[in-house]
């Protein structure tokens, strides 16, 4: 307890001070509805919930805190052509139809701000520390980032916040991870985050809110942040997030919809005071010490499903249930990986390096060191894909496409690309990534495509080698 | 929505833990707009092979699973990505209700936007239901929401909640009997929204600083 101004006052985590800011209703025995700061829509998750709308002549409450793009379907190449594939483009043209109709601010394939929708929000500026943000889309604990309680929803709740810019949500419980100490070089806050799922499993956070600490958290970039808090959900949790400092502060500062002049400084006075107050209470607690985390390679069908790449193939028969037994090996039958392979023995045929995970500009600049001055192996088809078009352009700047289109990789325009396989750039049946993105489920990339989950500098260095390879060996 | 007061039907074990919606519907068919059209959908790269005829060995083909209303799995059902479409085509298969030990958040939300009930059992009685559903197939199981249990001709009775948390199982199966969708009790709130409006810095809303 802590005295304020003569009373008692509890102390509250980040988590309970942005909820108790949004309650608009709260009553015994029912969720509480919280107000939606900003609202993100993207193609796929939105058109259902738009037709829902027009059926029953409901409008949308404010298009002012609503903003849409482009980003799953979209092809990566020949932006100039009409995009061929014609469900696709039914569903492209009826988010322009729908944004226009709603009056709802659009980054669409031809505008320069276009890209991933979680890449793009940050980028630009919309995202405010110490905000409730929701878009259709479970990757949307990206925002969590920067002391946001970021939460996805399904179609459904997304027409629920277009008509009435709130949210319907039981109280969630709280779980602290805690990451001390300091990563060793050549283990980043992508492997951190694998290192996390990995032990806490794919379900470890579920119904609960995670609020990443410690000092090798608060040591991240924002776009390492971005990366922890993005793959949230793959430990079962929907929202994660970190407290706000002067890293934030200074990521934002100057975006082009970030507060200005007087309202900045209001804004970071506020901000300053969201950061989890000492004596907080959180449901439970799980601590990591970050000179034991690794580069980490998956070699299943979930993101759980992973090793250190110094590691090897793990046997069923090391599992202790039938279920876990079971589940191992229909996952290395679906990979076709043999139990004690050497992780560094197994040879990727495409390598992929995008994602909301991990095609940010940091992301760009740190495979472009592992590859420059080299080739792409042989058997290795290889991909860029940035996250947004701003990183693209700022890519481009730096000569980074240079170093790519050099060492042999394709260069793309931005997108989800094959994250999923839902655009033109998939993995034929068979075919085995390494890749930056953040899910190796069946079929995720391409009906039967096989995917081995890792930071882009292992994705780039599984190109050059033709194999994967403990990053940390890698001369530079 | 259509309220759900009980229901009667086939069971149909997937004898697997943690399936995601990536599987339950795959994403190249998120491309469509419809609502409508998803039961056909469903886990679609398991239940046919790459020529489009039925994979006989995926349990939804095999004889006496035709009808299923009641689907059980193993624990994280429905984890992975958000798409409500996996429980659109849950729902436009024929399933009603899905039993389980657990299921994903953002899945079980989605379960009750549309009327699908979600069943949570202890792990070992998941699995009786499991093993009993395989060794018979066609055996039939009565989800009964207003008693809030299920049970079979054959003496298996077991009370369940639709949510771990004692205040949402009761506010969530109150929706569920009723047929209640959100947005209409959320529209009732107007006057509180429109307040909590009026006290927003209005440095919360974006505004374009370089258009
Ligand atoms: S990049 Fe992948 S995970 Fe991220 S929003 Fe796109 S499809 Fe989803």
């Amino acid at each position: 307890m802590r005295l304020v101004e003569g009373a008692t006052v509890k102390p509250k985590t980040l988590f309970e001070k942005i909820w108790d800011a949004h309650v608009v209703r709260e009553e015994e025995g029912k969720p509480a509805l919280l107000y939606v700061d900003l609202h993100l829509v993207h193609e796929v998750t939105s058109a259902q919930a738009f037709e829902g709308l027009r059926l029953i002549g409901r409008g949308v409450r404010r298009p002012d805190l609503t903003i849409a793009t482009m980003d799953h379907n979209v092809p990566t190449t020949d932006r100039g052509l009409p995009i061929r594939d014609e469900i696709s483009r039914k569903q492209i043209e009826a988010l322009r139809a729908n944004a226009e109709e709603f009056g709802i601010r659009l980054y669409g394939m031809e505008s320069n701000r276009q890209g991933i929708v979680h890449v793009i929000g940050p980028e630009l500026g919309y995202t405010r520390p110490g905000t409730v943000i929701v878009c259709g889309d479970s990757h949307t604990s990206t925002q969590g980032a920067f002391g946001v309680f970021a939460m996805p929803i399904g179609t459904t709740q997304v027409e629920h916040v277009l008509a009435s810019q709130c949210l319907v949500q039981a109280r969630l419980k709280t779980m602290e991870i805690r990451v001390d100490g300091q990563l060793s070089p050549g283990v980043t806050a992508k492997d951190m985050i694998l290192g996390i799922i990995g032990r806490i499993g794919v379900d470890g956070a579920v119904g609960h809110v995670i609020e990443y600490t410690g000092e090798a958290i608060r040591a991240l970039s924002m776009e390492g942040r971005m990366t922890v808090c993005n793959m949230s959900i793959e430990a079962g949790a929907r929202v994660g997030m970190i407290a706000p400092d002067d890293t934030t502060f200074e990521y934002l500062r100057c975006r082009p919809f970030a507060p200005k002049d007087a309202d900045w400084d209001a804004a970071v006075e506020v901000w300053r005071a969201l950061p989890t107050d000492p004596g907080a209470a959180f449901d439970r607690t799980v601590v990591f010490d970050a000179a034991e985390l690794e580069p980490y390679v998956t070699w299943g069908t979930n993101p759980g499903m992973v090793v250190p790449v110094t590691g090897s193939v793990p046997d069923p028969a090391s599992f202790p249930s039938t279920a876990e037994r079971a589940a191992v090996e229909r996952a290395l039958e679906y990979m076709a990986l043999e139990p004690g392979t050497p992780i560094q023995e197994i040879r990727p045929d495409r390598v992929f390096i995008g994602s909301c995970t991990n095609a940010r500009i940091e992301d760009l600049r740190s495979a472009a060191e592992i590859v420059r001055g080299r080739k792409v192996n042989e058997n290795v088809r290889a991909m860029v894909v940035p996250g947004s078009t701003q990183v693209k352009l700022q890519a481009e700047q730096e000569g980074l496409d240079k170093t790519f289109v050099e060492a042999g990789f394709e260069w793309r325009e931005a997108g989800c690309s094959m994250c999923l396989g839902m655009n033109p750039d998939i993995l034929q049946p068979g075919e085995r990534c390494a890749s930056s993105s953040n899910r190796n489920f069946e079929g995720r990339q391409g009906k039967g495509g096989r995917t081995h989950l890792v930071s882009p500098q292992m994705a780039a260095a599984a190109a050059i080698a033709g194999h994967f390879v403990d990053i940390r060996d890698w001369q530079v | 929505m259509e309220p759900f007061k009980k229901v009667t039907g086939v069971v149909v074990p997937l004898d697997r833990v943690n399936v995601d919606t990536d599987s339950i519907v795959p994403a190249r068919f998120l491309k469509r707009i419809e609502r409508d059209g998803w039961g056909e959908l469903l886990f679609f790269d398991w239940r046919f092979l790459p020529d489009g005829s039925p994979n006989p060995d995926f349990v939804l083909n095999a004889p006496g699973y035709e009808d299923a209303k009641i689907l059980v799995a193993g624990r994280n059902f429905g984890s992975g990505s958000s798409r409500e479409h996996a429980v659109w085509a849950l729902r436009q298969y024929g399933i009603r209700a899905i039993i389980a030990p657990s299921l994903a958040d953002i899945f079980h939300k989605n379960c009750f936007e549309n009327g699908v009930v979600p069943v949570f059992l202890p792990e070992e009685r998941v699995r009786e239901l499991i093993r009993k559903a395989k060794e018979g197939p066609g055996c039939e199981l009565t989800v009964d929401l207003e008693r809030c249990e299920v049970w079979d001709e054959e003496g298996f009775r077991s009370p369940f909640v639709v949510h771990d948390d004692p205040e949402t199982h009761e506010f969530r199966r109150h929706c569920l009997l009723n047929g209640l969708d959100d947005i209409a009790m959320t529209l009732e709130a107007e006057e509180e929204i429109s307040a909590f409006e009026e006290r927003r810095p209005a440095w919360l809303t974006p505004v374009d600083g370089e258009a």
